[in-house]
């Protein structure tokens, strides 16, 4: 029956690198008696096994076999179920640098723990309900996250800040129908403070609010995900200097062949800690080489799917065809027009591209002299980020379960306000909104919905 | 104490003969069962001690499920009741609830002739006192006289009678419901046999005079036509009694303040707790100070009685301060009380204690219904009784038991909601306890119900030919309606009526069912369109516009049933030791432990158990199935 029982796992729980301290975290049923084996308390003879819950404990580790001192420590217990797992939780405060806290995880290791997967601690503490599923993620996502941003989003979600929102809204629906339902079981009783106009404004504002953190998921993804921003242009207009200008070292190969770039290359960039995927791609031009076709049509899709397109322009060659053909493919997406080698002879008079471009931002640099390059950061951050949504106090939501979720909860709740709208009695607005009451509970794991095994086991690389 | 064996054995014995003890006894004697019914005074049985009155919203749901499982409580309300009317018209068709008005006196009369003349049935005046159990199973009763009853299953409908205890503000004795005989005795038999118990409380309005009341200051509550419970009955013919409105006033307010200490609610004198939703009045006064009145229903008990009943006036202040506080209210200045209101306190089981069928976890063969179980209402307590009396007689048969899902019926939502929540107050359902409403409508039990009914053997060749029918009208005008064949083209003739009728104008064809969807036009509207439509009855019609005209919304409902279902499909094993699933928090373990729940989704629905648990009880599960897959497969 022992088949969930918990090994005991544990893991150097401070970041990586040399600090003033680190901390072995050691979590499970065998914490203490692991501990045990290698901590000596300067008080003699005492055990962490015998000592309190919320105690710490000045000694030493030795390692057993060898009677050998390994580092001076700060003992800290924390007995279940009180504590961040839920299970007995015994850390190790150490002295900084890596050595010394390697040496005592591999003589914590040596006698009988396991080490750690990453994220297996948090996983316990939502096995064990002391996290929520919402927060849970957050964790899997500070773990995976790639620039402080996106750092900062799922510390708040930890925080519980996206459960709060939701629980907001909900707050909201939960009012609206406890005020239905009562007006449906009491029916000879006068329900205060209920009337149909301050309904519908309870409905609109759910339906906004929904609205508000899904807009969000837009940036969430590009937090997370980070923005895909292609790259276009014809050859030899200096994409792959752009590209290595962002990259700040030269990995593209760079030389005045047309063409030499043939594959898609992609890189991340951090934009002010937001995670730039860069696509530098082949020029697009009509060609019978066949490597170079497969180029083309690669960047064709690269574009069809950017988040944001950088078209590039070689002032020195002029507005070409090619220039005006590659235009057409791109030109319904978000798109900065990047006019490149202002330190050369204008070949077109800037009127004609302004005029010809005047519908998206236009942008004059030169990579040589690096001129316009600042600009061009603040362009593009410019692009991506809605001004009233970039506040440090909002959500943003980085999960497509919360995105699925929240357009469950749109669609509900737009249904309530068609059944309104259609004059439906009030017993049938419940049956949407609890709908949209329940999407939102997915969010915060109060809904259970039966395919959350998947996601757990999906999630969680559980059942080894 | 010395007893004597009576010579007859039976299979059950009902020990209590109200609204739960009626249908308990009923059920397995007309499925064939030797049954003896005990009460504690012949005079009472399915007596109504509170409101004259069944129904409203929930409660005439369970009233028509009782009745589509071949229960009497519907047919007996038809023969009796005096007025009957639809509440929450405007609310959507699965919240219409049907309210009547009873006559106490006939009501009991007629359902004590139904059980004299019940075969199988013997019904005698005897206070059980004691509870024979051997090696965990119940093998009869003792009676206050000293006889022993042996019986194979004993069902508990005891209601407020177990150590019942009244208080009319300083005044308190021990009594049953309306002054009867209380039975001290039994609840300690029960608690010797371990069973957990807890005091309740509920409370009851004064009686007054009829002719010491103006009507004139009251609005009239006139009854309806064409109304009636059972879908066997007709509807109700003749003149009905008429109810009246009045509210509270400042004043009636005054005097519950200044004299609220001296009732038993606020002084401490009342132990057991109460219903938040039926509060008595120095309750609502207290608690809701800025209402400036409370509505007041005044309702007759009877045809040949002058006894009115003041519905929202239940309380336990002293009986001085009763007859002045009535006296402050509009059409009651000169009120003469003939019986004042009073708080009852009783004993009452943890339904915990029970499983799903309602027998008791620890004692087999003991079932228990009604407010012992620690619901409120009489349908409450009817629906109650019949599923513990249909179980008894299944599990003589050998049969599975029957238990009703929350899917499929009200009592599945009652009895579910008190077996695996609990209930800290007396329960009493309401329609926002079922998830899924639109489904379990009261215009559609039969059709629920009727064949559980009939499997289980309490619906007759007749009930059951009538329910066919019904069915098959439904499908035949659904057939006609989505019949491409019978289109509806926009002819001038088909535009001027849709005008006549205010319905938008057409401008292709349209089928029949597609017309039907317009909330201004019923099925008998369609026939200017469609002079074949078939002939159905009115009953058929409604069922064939609902589920037309809500088809979105009942798809939808249908969809969370399916979630629902899966959830109740994922089934926990019994074997099961909730002390091992380290995992869950102590609490959600002992609560687990104790509840027993039989799949997840039940588990879910526990207080005290979160989310969080369920996921880590449906991993631990997960993993148990695998590995048990694993041994299965390492055996061969």
């Amino acid at each position: 029956m022992d088949i969930l029982r918990e090994d005991t796992i544990a893991a150097i729980a401070t970041p990586f690198g040399t600090g003033g301290t680190g901390k072995i975290r050691i979590s499970g049923p065998d914490a203490y008696e692991i501990g045990d084996q290698i901590f000596r308390s300067v008080q003699q003879g005492k055990k962490l096994k015998d000592s309190e819950s919320y105690t710490a404990h000045y000694g030493f580790i030795y390692d057993p076999e060898a009677e050998k001192k390994i580092d001076e420590v700060v003992a800290i217990m924390m007995r279940k179920p009180r504590s961040f797992t839920g299970e007995n939780v015994l850390e190790f405060d150490c002295h900084g640098g890596m050595t010394p806290l390697r040496a005592v995880l591999e003589l914590v290791l040596a006698n009988g723990a396991r080490l750690a997967e990453p994220g297996e601690f948090s996983q316990r503490a939502f096995l064990n309900g002391r996290i929520d599923l919402a927060q849970a993620e957050a964790i899997i996502d500070i773990i995976n996250s790639k620039t402080e941003k996106s750092l900062d989003i799922a510390v708040e979600q930890l925080s519980g800040k996206l459960s709060q929102r939701v629980d907001e809204i909900k707050e909201v629906a939960v009012e609206v129908l406890a005020h239905l339902e009562a007006a449906i079981d009491y029916p000879e009783d006068e329900i205060e403070g209920f009337s149909p106009e301050n309904l519908d404004d309870k409905f609109n504002y759910i339906k906004e609010e929904i609205e508000k953190l899904l807009i969000s998921s837009r940036q969430g993804k590009i937090y997370k995900e980070g923005l895909k921003t292609v790259i276009v242009g014809k050859p030899n207009v200096g994409k792959s200097s752009l590209l290595n200008y962002f990259l700040e070292e030269k990995r593209a190969i760079v030389t005045d062949i047309p063409g030499t770039t043939r594959d898609v290359i992609e890189e991340y960039v951090n934009l002010k800690g937001i995670p730039l995927k860069i696509i530098d791609t082949a020029g697009i031009r009509e060609t019978a080489d066949k490597v170079e076709k497969i180029g083309v049509e690669r960047t064709r899709k690269s574009a069809e799917k950017a988040d944001l397109v950088l078209f590039m322009l070689d002032i020195s060659q002029g507005l070409t065809e090619e220039d005006l053909e590659i235009y057409k493919l791109i030109k319904e997406k978000p798109l900065i027009v990047i006019v490149n080698k202002t330190d050369l002879p204008a070949q077109v008079d800037k009127n004609k591209i302004e005029h010809e471009f005047k519908e998206h931002s236009l942008l004059w640099i030169s990579l040589l002299e690096e001129e316009g390059l600042e600009e061009l950061r603040q362009k593009i951050l410019n692009e991506i980020l809605d001004e009233e949504l970039s506040g440090d106090d909002n959500v943003i939501i980085t999960k497509s379960r919360h995105k699925n979720a929240l357009l469950k909860a749109k669609k509900a709740i737009e249904r309530v306000i068609v059944s309104r709208e259609t004059s439906m009695p009030y017993d049938f607005l419940t049956i949407d909104l609890k709908d949209c009451l329940n999407a939102l509970g997915e969010i915060t794991g109060e809904t259970v919905a039966d395919d959350i095994i998947d996601r757990i086991f999906n999630d969680f690389c559980l059942g080894k | 104490m010395d007893f004597h064996k009576y010579p007859k054995e039976y299979d059950v014995i009902v020990i209590g003969a109200g609204h739960a003890g009626c249908e308990a006894s009923l059920a397995p004697a007309r499925m064939g069962f030797e049954t003896l019914t005990l009460t504690v005074n012949l005079d009472h049985v399915a007596f109504m001690p509170c409101n004259p009155s069944l129904g409203g919203p929930g409660k005439a749901h369970i009233v028509r499920e009782i009745d589509a499982l071949g229960g009497e409580m519907a047919r007996n309300m038809d023969e009796t009741m005096i007025q009957i009317r639809m509440l929450n018209t405007s609310k959507g068709p699965a919240v219409h609830g049907l309210r009547g008005q009873s006559d106490k006196q006939a009501y009991h009369q007629r359902m004590k002739r139904i059980l004299e003349n019940q075969d199988n049935l013997d019904l005698k005046q005897q206070i059980a006192e004691k509870l024979v159990v051997e090696a965990g199973e119940i093998k009869g009763i003792i009676s206050k006289t000293g006889i022993f009853f042996a019986a194979k299953k004993v069902i508990l409908t005891t209601g407020t009678f177990l150590k019942g205890r009244i208080i009319i503000g300083e005044a308190k004795f021990n009594a049953g419901p309306n002054q009867q005989y209380p039975a001290n005795k039994l609840s300690g038999s029960l608690k010797e046999e371990g069973i957990s118990l807890r005091r309740f409380k509920t409370g009851t309005p004064p009686r007054v005079s009829k002719r010491s009341l103006d009507f004139s200051k009251m609005e009239p509550q006139p009854g309806e036509e064409g109304l009636s419970f059972s879908f066997q009955s007709e509807p109700l013919k003749g003149e009905q009694a008429m109810c009246y409105l009045t509210y509270t006033t400042e004043k009636t307010h005054q005097i519950i303040n200044e004299n609220k200490m001296r009732t038993p609610l606020f002084s401490g004198v009342i132990e057991g707790v109460g219903p938040r939703y039926c509060p008595s009045i120095e309750d609502k006064v207290v608690r809701f100070p800025d209402k400036g009145r409370h509505q007041l229903f005044i309702e007759p008990e009877g045809a040949h009685t002058d006894e009115y009943y003041i519905s929202g006036l239940s309380t336990s202040l002293p009986h001085d301060v009763q007859i002045e506080m009535a006296r402050s209210i509009p059409g009651l200045e000169e009120v003469e009380i003939m019986r004042p209101g009073y708080a009852i306190e009783y004993d009452c089981v943890d339904p915990e204690e029970l499983k799903l069928d309602l027998e008791l976890k620890k004692i087999k063969g003991l079932y228990t219904a009604g407010q012992i179980n620690g619901s409120s209402g009489y349908e409450e307590a009817a629906g109650q009784g019949i599923v513990a009396g249909i179980n008894a007689a299944l599990s003589l048969q050998n049969r599975e038991p029957m238990i009703l899902k929350r899917s499929e019926a009200y009592i599945g939502v009652l009895i579910d909601d008190l077996v695996t929540k609990g209930t800290p107050e007396p329960y009493r359902i309401m329609t926002s306890r079922a998830e899924y409403r639109l489904l379990l409508r009261q215009d559609n039990a039969d059709q629920r119900l009727t064949p559980i009914g009939r499997e289980v053997g309490l619906v007759d060749d007749k009930r059951y030919q009538s329910y066919q029918s019904k069915i098959k009208g439904v499908e035949k005008a659904l057939d006609y309606l989505r019949d491409e064949n019978n289109k509806v083209n926009p002819t001038a003739e088909v535009r001027e009526k849709l005008e006549e009728l205010e319905s938008g104008n057409l401008s292709k064809p349209v089928t029949l069912e597609a017309l039907l969807r317009r909330p201004e036009l019923s099925y008998e509207d369609l026939r200017y369109f469609a002079p074949d439509l078939p002939e159905i009855t009115k009953d058929v019609a409604e069922q064939v516009e609902i589920q037309v005209k809500y088809k979105g919304y009942i798809d939808r409902q249908q969809a969370q049933v399916e979630q629902f279902r899966k959830m109740e499909e994922k089934k926990i094993p019994e074997e099961l030791d909730y002390s091992q699933l380290e995992n869950l928090r102590l609490e959600a373990r002992e609560k687990l432990a104790r509840v027993r729940p039989l799949s997840i989704g039940q588990a879910s629905r526990i207080s005290g158990v979160s989310p969080a648990d369920i996921s880590a009880l449906m991993i631990y599960l997960e993993q148990y199935n695998r590995s048990k897959k694993d041994d299965e497969n390492g055996d061969k």
